[in-house]
């Protein structure tokens, strides 16, 4: 576990360094808790793509606080703050798996958040913990696509179900899920082409995706996982939304929280659309998609410089 | 998003009591910048960009005249927007054609943005303009990144330059040497996606940069990018000296607030924004218009243009006629339809009107729809379309048999199309809408001229569902 810690906190250095050291100066910087100090946090909080809504809401919350507990000293602040945060965040959400049959991961999202390069390191961790993974390359749209995934597919040593460019995405979803049933596979990852949460007849592609699925596999998917990009601003709560309503979407996969990005729109998402942030993306390595665990990423967030 | 939408009408109500007071003053501009202020944060303009924003916006704003023809919400809201496009850089720019060919184009950006697709949007444009591009495959990162690039060139019928997944600098200058061998005044060099804080391999751009000399390099940014668009744009051009930005992705529902951002911290224009997932989804972008669409304007300009393209004058001067008798029919709603569609997707055309942003937030807009209507207006007897009142239980019944469809169907038809008739006889009083009372709350006004007839009956079409 220390391991995991040492890692996300040395990935997130940036995002920390960004991000606290701007609300520890707010905190340090101040004499006495005043309306300048809510409003200078509310600054950075926002710049941090929490979003104007939760901006807002966090420091009405840290308010509340302060009135309630009678704080008087600004460095107290950071805590309270810290807790509200870790609360918006809630429990860690691993993915299911299930313990005797196959599982279904369907793997949505816009166009370019990373969802092929997820899908390869995904099935690398879920081959190392050994399990039996399959692939389908759902992408019939992009060019080269398949091709992508096959290659992240060898790099994992995972096996990927195909057709040809321009094939009905439900029909190689059909057949994977046919290929996964016979071969006794524990995992099949569903790949899909990025599309915008805003193209209603995309949209409806994936629902038919899924309907496609759940025929074969009542219970399934198992998993619509959305892959969101950590450096999107606040396009990314309409996109939890759109794609909730079309794929009841049951996890968030953050990526390229290895940028400078804040991070900042995990708070914002779980402020106004409640889906759980299951793993998160912190480089370019086969082995940087991490499990998100709520509390240590408040904490490597809120790092003092004691453990360090 | 709401609180965006509303941006204009929430002016408009903290100006209400304002109105023929004479002077704004500074407590009053105070009042509605924090409104200007929450919808451009909600928009995605970083934040440093629209604190400066807002004490330019209120320096202009303070003291000004409360105008008759003017509510004050709206002087404000035309102060802001000018002061938009101020930043945005005003007018279009291009792509500068070097003196003696090749034109060499780089293109560079985070993962994800969309640089392999517009490199093949950019060869496909420049294309048509009777160029003769080279694309060259530099992404030697992503697997499949080059054969990407292939696939787009072959569709596209643009040759692709590629040596596999040897050094990125090589590539490039040898692709540079195959366009020069080869008559090809346009270099356009795919770079694979990067992060701006990962040394070595910003590193290797400025290599390639010092090898071909590109005369353009465009940095490519995913239009639903949120503050940190300031730090990566700052990046990239501080190490690399940008000269232009392709906006990717704005076919999204995203404000776009990044497109101010970037501008604003390296003072590049942005010369191409994405608009679809189709090679030809690329267009010269607009500042004005950008700015229209950050303040939830609409894009007033682009739709009138469009409409000008698709829309018969004369039709349209019918129908107005009819729509003031309120007698609209089955056929004229047939005919709205189609002109409707010729205009394009109509999501799109939609996401262009001012003020529709909120009234069709929730709705999903449905083509087939669309064929739907127009197959079940089809099974009507003249009559019937004429006077739609005739059709009851037994006619319905067999419409719905005629058009493959269901009762349901032709009767929700039916009830749409009475709603139309409603929503029209709104739309014709709709302020700022086609109709005379506003005076230059959005830029229409001043090319009102120009398209008075087209876009006057423009705004009364019908919508049904």
């Amino acid at each position: 576990m220390a391991g995991i810690f040492n890692k996300l906190k040395e990935k997130l250095e940036k995002t920390r360094q960004g991000f606290v050291d701007k609300v520890e100066s707010v905190f340090t910087g101040a004499h006495r808790i005043d309306e300048d100090l809510y409003e200078e946090l509310e600054e950075v909080l926002i710049q941090s793509d929490i979003g104007v809504t939760t901006s807002f809401e966090l420091v009405t919350l840290l308010r509340k606080s302060v009135k309630e507990r009678k704080i008087s000293d600004p460095l107290m602040l950071q805590e309270v703050l810290k807790e509200h945060i870790n609360a918006l965040l809630g429990e860690e959400s691993p993915l299911y798996i299930s313990p005797d049959s196959l599982s279904v991961y369907l793997v949505v999202g816009v166009n370019g958040v990373g969802k092929t390069t997820t899908i390869g390191k995904l099935a690398k961790n879920l081959q190392l913990q050994g399990k039996n993974v399959l692939l389908a390359a759902g992408d019939t749209f992009r060019a080269a696509a398949i091709e992508q995934l096959e290659i992240w597919g060898d790099r994992a040593g995972v096996e990927v179900i195909k057709q040809t460019e321009g094939a009905d995405p439900a029909a190689v979803a059909y057949d994977a899920l046919r290929a996964a049933k016979s071969r006794k596979v524990d995992i099949l990852i569903v790949d899909t082409a990025g599309r915008l949460h805003n193209k209603v007849n995309l949209m409806k592609e994936l629902s038919k995706i899924k309907k496609v699925i759940q025929r074969e596999v009542p219970e399934a998917p198992h998993e619509v996982l959305l892959v969101l990009d950590a450096t999107t601003g606040q396009n990314a709560i309409q996109q939890v939304k759109l794609f909730q309503e079309a794929a009841d979407v049951t996890g968030i996969i953050l990526t390229k929280l290895d940028g400078t990005a804040k991070g900042g729109v995990i708070l914002g998402i779980q402020g106004e659309a409640r889906v759980p942030v299951k793993l998160i993306g912190i480089g370019e390595g086969i082995n940087d998609l991490k499990p998100f665990n709520p509390a240590e990423f408040a904490n490597a967030l809120f790092a003092e410089s004691e453990e360090e | 998003m709401a609180m965006f939408e509303g941006l204009s009408e929430k002016l408009q109500a903290t100006f209400k009591r304002l109105r023929g007071k004479g002077k704004l003053t500074e407590a009053d501009v105070n009042e509605a910048m924090r409104e200007v202020r929450v919808a451009l944060l909600e928009a995605d303009v970083n934040f440093k960009v629209v604190k400066d924003l807002i004490s330019r916006i209120k320096e202009r704003a303070v003291g000004q005249q409360v105008l008759e023809s003017l509510t004050p919400g709206q002087q404000v809201v035309k102060i802001v927007h000018e002061e938009m496009i101020n930043l945005m850089g005003g007018l279009e720019s291009k792509i500068q054609i070097a003196s003696k060919p090749p034109t060499v184009i780089m293109l560079v950006g985070l993962q994800g943005a969309g640089k392999t697709t517009h490199g093949a949007k950019l060869a496909n444009l420049l294309k048509k303009q009777g160029k003769r591009p080279l694309l060259a495959a530099c992404d030697i990162y992503r697997p499949a990144a080059i054969k990407q690039l292939e696939v787009l060139g072959e569709q596209i019928k643009v040759p692709v330059f590629s040596l596999g997944q040897i050094s990125p600098v090589k590539i490039a200058a040898d692709s540079l040497e195959h366009a020069r061998k080869n008559g090809n005044d346009i270099l356009i060099i795919d770079t694979a996606g990067r992060l701006h804080i990962n040394e070595e391999l910003m590193e290797e751009l400025v290599s390639i940069r010092e090898k071909v000399q590109p005369n353009e390099i465009l940095l490519v940014v995913d239009a639903m990018t949120g503050q940190d668009a300031v730090n990566v744009a700052e990046a990239f051009h501080n190490q690399l000296g940008l000269d232009g930005v392709i906006l990717s992705k704005l076919d999204g529902d995203t404000r776009g607030g990044a497109a101010l951002s970037v501008k604003a911290v390296t003072g590049c224009p942005i010369k191409f924004s994405g608009v679809g997932e189709k090679i030809d989804a690329l267009e010269v972008f607009h500042p004005d218009r950008m700015a229209s669409r950050i303040l939830g304007m609409g894009d007033v300009l682009t739709l009138i243009e469009k409409a000008q393209q698709n829309f018969d004058e004369k039709k349209a001067r019918e129908l107005e006629e009819k729509i003031r008798k309120q007698e609209l029919t089955l056929e004229d709603f047939l005919d709205q339809i189609k002109q409707l569609r010729s205009m394009g997707p109509l999501s799109s055309v939609l996401e262009m009107m001012p003020g529709m942003g909120k009234q069709l937030k929730d709705v999903q807009i449905d083509e087939n729809e669309f064929n739907r209507a127009e197959a079940i207006i089809y099974s009507m007897t003249p009559e019937e379309r004429r006077k739609p009142l005739i059709i009851k239980d037994s006619r319905k019944k067999r419409i719905a048999k005629g058009s493959g469809t269901t009762i349901q169907d032709v009767g929700r038809l039916l009830k749409q199309y009475e709603q139309t008739k409603k929503l029209m006889k709104q739309l014709s009083g709709f302020p700022g809408v086609g109709g005379s009372g506003n005076k230059g709350g959005t830029k229409k006004g001043k090319k009102g001229k120009k398209s008075g007839p087209a876009k006057k009956s423009l705004f009364k079409l019908p919508f049904p569902f």
